[in-house]
């Protein structure tokens, strides 16, 4: 799926995904969608409650090849 | 919605306990909560510009240890005055392969997040710390000034 910016948080453990999630995120305007990468497997309930809590839609969320990817669109 | 609030009070000055405050601070302001950190006690070495912080098997026997070690080894060693530098060492080596976060960027994150960071004038004054030893935009203040921001919490967590 298209996204607007990519960010690679491989190998890095809670809280990092997030937070570096978020700090992308500002950067974004409104409509604009980020793709995460992960490998922490708790990252996946993580973003989903993330997205719940800030507003930001999680359009997609699935695992490949041992990671995991995230689509977030920012509100 | 109004934005929520966070109050954490810390109070440990190790390297295991300096992580709780900072991993969920940094992430409520990830949430966009308003969020203050109140340091008292031990909790105000989590502060200081150069951090030595160890962790110590001594007394905690929920430690896991290299080998399952913890199993036979007697308490008494653990009281040994290399064991708290070797586990020191081995836990920061673990934490930097499982991608864990370094207590100074967590810290550095809560700081850009705009996280409050309140240093208790009394421990300070008891401990003899000087401010200047502590990283900028450290505010003081007293127990007063802590219920001024948690009397209005969403959550309040002492650590």
């Amino acid at each position: 799926m298209a996204h607007d910016q990519e960010l690679d948080a491989s190998g890095l453990n809670c809280p990092l995904p997030i937070l570096r999630a978020k700090k992308t995120l500002n950067g974004l305007t409104a409509g604009q969608v980020l793709h995460i990468i992960a490998t922490d497997p708790g990252s996946v309930r993580d973003f989903e409650a993330f997205a719940k809590q800030t507003g930001n839609e999680l359009l997609e969320s699935k695992e490949d090849a041992g990671k995991f990817h995230f689509l977030i669109k920012k509100n | 919605m109004a934005q929520k609030k966070l109050a954490i009070i810390a109070t440990k000055g190790s390297l295991d306990w300096a992580y709780p405050p900072f991993i969920l601070a940094s992430t409520a302001a990830a949430l966009d909560y308003e969020v203050q950190i109140f340091f008292t006690f031990y909790g105000l070495q989590l502060l200081k510009k150069k951090l030595d912080l160890k962790v110590t098997p001594l007394g905690n026997p929920g430690m896991p240890m290299p080998g399952g070690m913890e199993r036979f080894m007697p308490v008494l060693l653990t009281a040994l005055p290399f064991m708290q530098r070797i586990m020191t060492a081995m836990m920061k080596a673990k934490m930097k392969k499982k991608g864990v976060a370094s207590i100074e960027d967590l810290r550095s994150l809560c700081q850009e997040a705009e996280v409050k960071l309140i240093a208790c004038q009394m421990t300070v004054d008891l401990f003899d710390l000087n401010p200047s030893e502590f990283i900028d935009g450290v505010e003081f203040g007293g127990a007063a000034t802590f219920f001024e921001f948690a009397g209005q919490s969403d959550i309040c967590l002492y650590i």
